[in-house]
């Protein structure tokens, strides 16, 4: 058992507000069964006693844990709440799950994104869980007279063995809810756990399937407006004039002016991307008469100029540079090709691997890109808003609320406590809905009309708006001498704008001379955070390479990367090395088993690719076979070790999703530019994968540890890129090298 | 603007809106029946899928004035309490991830299974393959379609 420090401070346990107090949706987590029994209807009490930010207990033994997280889609309002549940002891059946609103003073880290949410809400979370426990305990040894160390609980009820006294929570909370909180709690073992690792139920799947009213898009509120925007067609142009005449007097419309998002001189968060400040706004009545409205609007464009501005990101203030031009994805790759014979930005560097290519009996070198993707949620970008003199009410899909409310609070120049931000439920968010112009800009409407609006985005306006997963390429050599033996290992890897290098993951560590450089070039196309940030492509790169190089050295790639991770473990090179290799390599080693990789299989095709991204280890082996002269994904196998899994079956089925969505994106996930325009935007040109594409099977193997959970969310999704490439390259006997593959295939024959 | 009357999820509706208004909007945003998304209004993902009579229909680009008498289902009518054979198996296999691609694609799997009440994985594919999933849920939304079919054979 762990003895930890209480941090909830007596600020939390403040009677709940009338903001607090007001989630929007009450789920309620009843068995698989649609329609409930009476036993599963839970009756609502009459009184709410608040334990704590998380937990409130009813007279009648009915729980209410907040969700603090925003959700989009990894069901962290079940895992979390599961969390909280394992410590306070209760049974599942007798909790209502809440979507808390956003509010720091209550609530711990209220983010979702980089795979982060539940590895850093597990202390906190079960924390909250045992304190509110242990209240209910004192509360109990109190009105008993007896020890507290005494006291048992179990799903619910306070037992004292010794005098036989029991009684349910409801009966002990609004005594406990008086008492002063312990400076210290125990937090149970894993061995100990009877939620969390067993499998519950989506807590908002009845909603889903009966189609409540769940997303930001669908809210309403009487005297509410819809207002929808017109951005640049173009990377590189700014707004020129607008002759709205036409729009003006069509059915339904209400106004049509333009904004300005954010002042050019303002210090922007990483997160207040947005290359298109200033914008056309139509408000009317209704979406339908908004769209028909912007058509007829005629608006000119002009180029920017270049500039700077500052940006307030991670590694602190830097000032950026916008060129002016309008880019091509034509020129892009004759930049980014330069680089590949240019040296980069030394990043890392061991031994003197400068020495052993001079010396090399054999040079592989391989050059890899990927292009520019969209975000694609399926939910378009959309805000709720409604700006008042004193006051802002801020409804909809974020992933990072807090950034976004600093922003609004110096925009429309309330102060923080005024602008309340209730999270949506997410149609999708995959990164971008850290970026929070949307809501900046609903908030920016909503002050201007002095009335509640809802900002809707097209798809058009959603796909061609920007913060996409930036274009990247990646050279990689490796020197090998007379007996195939590895000498040297280099890797030089840069994007537009950012470099997806990362220096010291694998096979740093392994290699005693080693070199990894970045390089960057500026561009005026706006990037963000795709589903693992530059993982996402330098992972199908590295793990192309290696399975290239394994072959060239005559290895088994597995048995190639276990050697590598043995270096490693044994004997690392260098000191920095973000990885664990025995874990790395246990799971390489569990796929290999649960994928049968050693026996023979009979037409089929089998590519391997294993990452280390966001705390957790993945490795995946692909199965290909040839149909109707086509290349059919038949199986997946993934081998995953993330620490303990919360919730094992919605883990599988974030697995399953982030392997399908990187196929998807490896074989057809393609945005290009012509003269600063993407040449898509909408689904008839941007292919996603589709049902039938899908693989056929996909097996989610998880490693069985006690270590505290890590990320899942993400790590599954980047080595698939290279397990896809892989495949392929059994099943056409030719390497790809530039994503997206279908246009390889286009051009194939397969072997049967 | 004209008036239409129209029968949805058995209850008679009256709108007074522009002729060429998609089902889609009238559904959403005069009749507050939200369940039935806007993804692309081109008719490509899927996610604005509704029954006109027994045939799934891409409402987003299905025109007010087209409609007629035929009646019209949507997911809030798809069942009384959320317990179709389709809505039920969705739970049963925990299909959603953000849910939103959802109410589309049950639209879409309860159509199929009434024209074809026990499809192949093929035919599940081709029926289903104009309705996408960014989170990447074909697997059990197959799976669920299965147990859905079995489930209302019995
Ligand atoms: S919104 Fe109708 S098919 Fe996409
Ligand atoms: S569940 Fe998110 S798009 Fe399908």
């Amino acid at each position: 058992m762990s003895q930890v420090k209480t941090t909830i401070n007596r600020r939390s346990f403040l009677k709940v507000s009338a903001l607090a107090g007001g989630g929007m949706m009450i789920s309620f987590s009843w068995l698989a069964g649609c329609t409930p029994t009476p036993e599963e209807v839970l009756t609502m009490p009459k009184e709410w006693f608040e334990l704590n930010s998380y937990v409130k207990i009813g007279e009648n033994g009915t729980v209410t844990l907040m969700s603090p997280n925003p959700e989009f889609g990894s069901n962290v309002k079940t895992s979390m709440p599961m969390m909280l549940a394992e410590e306070l002891d209760i049974d599942w059946k007798k909790v209502i799950v809440e979507q808390a609103d956003f509010y720091p003073e209550r609530f711990n880290r209220q983010f979702t994104g980089g795979s982060q949410g539940i590895r850093q809400g597990w202390k906190p979370l079960r924390t909250a869980g045992a304190t509110a426990r242990q209240m209910l305990v004192n509360a109990a040894a109190a009105t008993w007279n007896v020890p507290a160390n005494e006291i048992t609980t179990e799903a619910g009820t306070l037992h004292h063995k010794a005098s036989g006294k029991k009684a349910g929570y409801g009966e002990m909370a609004s005594k406990a809810a008086k008492l002063s909180v312990p400076k210290e709690v125990t937090l149970k073992e894993v061995k100990d756990f009877k939620i969390v690792g067993n499998s519950k139920k989506n807590v908002e799947g009845l909603n889903i399937v009966t189609g409540k009213p769940l997303f930001g898009i669908d809210y309403k509120q009487e005297g509410m407006l819809i207002a929808m925007i017109v951005h640049p067609p173009a990377f590189g142009l700014k707004l020129k004039s607008v002759d709205d005449a036409a729009a003006k007097s069509m059915p339904g419309i209400k106004d049509i002016f333009t904004i300005k998002t954010l002042p050019d001189d303002y210090e922007r968060s990483a997160f207040d991307t947005a290359a298109f400040t200033e914008l056309v706004v139509v408000v009317g009545n209704t979406t339908w008469e908004v769209m028909n409205a912007k058509k007829a609007l005629k608006v000119e464009w002009e180029e920017i100029s270049d500039s700077t501005m500052v940006v307030n990101g991670w590694g602190g203030k830097e000032t950026v540079k916008i060129p002016k031009g309008l880019e091509s994805t034509s020129v892009h790759k004759a930049k980014m090709a330069e680089w590949a014979s240019k040296p980069g930005k030394i990043l890392r560097k061991d031994g003197d691997p400068e020495a052993m290519f001079k010396k090399a009996a054999k040079v592989l070198e391989r050059t890899y890109t990927a292009p520019y993707l969209a975000h694609n949620t399926m939910e378009p970008v959309n805000s709720f808003a409604h700006v008042m003199a004193d006051k802002a009410e801020i409804y909809g899909p974020t992933q990072a609320p807090e950034f976004v409310r600093n922003t609004l609070t110096a925009r429309l120049g309330l102060p923080k406590e005024k602008i309340h931000i209730k999270l949506a439920r997410m149609g999708g968010g995959f990164g971008l809905r850290a970026y929070g112009h949307h809501m900046v800009e609903a908030a920016v409407i909503s002050q201007k009309l002095n009335a509640p609006v809802k900002l809707v985005y097209s798809r058009e306006d959603d796909m061609t708006y920007g913060i996409y997963r930036p274009t990247y390429s990646a050279t990689y050599r490796a020197a090998l001498d007379e007996n195939n033996n590895l000498l040297a290992f280099h890797v030089k890897a840069g994007g537009i704008p950012e470099t997806p290098a990362h220096a010291n993951r694998f096979p740093a560590g392994a290699i005693d001379h080693y070199l990894a450089e970045g390089w960057e070039i500026e561009s005026n196309i706006t990037i963000g955070a795709f589903r693992a940030p530059r993982s996402n492509f330098i992972a199908g790169a590295e793990q192309s390479f290696l399975d290239e190089l394994a072959e060239t050295m005559g290895k088994d790639p597995i048995e190639f990367r276990l050697e590598l991770l043995n270096r490693a473990k044994t004997n690392p090179v260098g000191k920095d090395n973000d990885y664990e290799p025995a874990r790395y390599a246990g799971v390489l080693e569990l796929v290999r088993e649960k994928s049968k990789w050693t026996e023979a299989q009979s037409n089929v095709h089998r590519g391997v690719s294993a990452y280390f991204c966001h705390n957790s280890y993945v490795a995946e082996v692909l199965d290909i076979v040839i149909q109707n002269n086509k290349p059919v994904v038949q199986k997946v196998y993934a081998a995953v070790d993330c620490g303990v899994v919360v919730n094992p079956d919605a883990a599988a089925n974030m697995g399953e999703g982030a392997i399908v969505d990187g196929i998807g994106n490896a074989l057809y996930g393609e945005l290009s530019f012509e003269n600063g325009v993407p040449d898509k935007n909408n689904f008839d040109k941007y292919r996603m994968i589709r049902h039938s594409e899908a693989p056929k099977s996909i097996e989610v193997h998880f490693v069985k540890n006690d270590i505290d959970p890590t990320g899942l969310g993400e790590p599954l999704f980047p080595p698939i890129f290279a397990a896809v490439a892989n495949a392929l390259y059994k099943a056409t006997g030719k390497r790809s090298y530039t994503q997206p593959y279908i246009k390889d295939l286009n051009m194939s024959s397969f072997k049967m | 603007m004209a008036i239409f009357n129209l029968t949805i999820n058995g209850k008679k509706q009256q709108v007074d809106v522009d002729p060429a208004t998609p089902m889609l909007w009238v559904l959403r945003e005069h009749l507050d029946l939200v369940g039935t998304k806007y993804g692309c209004g081109i008719a490509q993902c899927g996610a604005c899928t509704i029954h006109l009579g027994d045939i799934a229909m891409r409402s987003c680009l299905l025109p007010v004035s087209q409609v007629g008498n035929q009646p019209i289902t949507t997911i809030e009518g798809l069942s009384e309490k959320g317990d179709h054979p389709v809505q039920k198996a969705w739970l049963e296999q925990d299909v959603a991830q953000c849910g939103y691609c959802q109410t589309g694609q049950i639209m879409n799997a309860a159509a199929l299974l009434k024209q074809n009440p026990n499809p192949t994985d093929e035919e599940i594919e081709l029926a289903m393959n104009g309705n996408i999933c960014r989170c990447g849920t074909y697997l059990r939304i197959k799976a669920a379609v299965k147990s859905a079919a079995k489930a209302s054979s019995h």
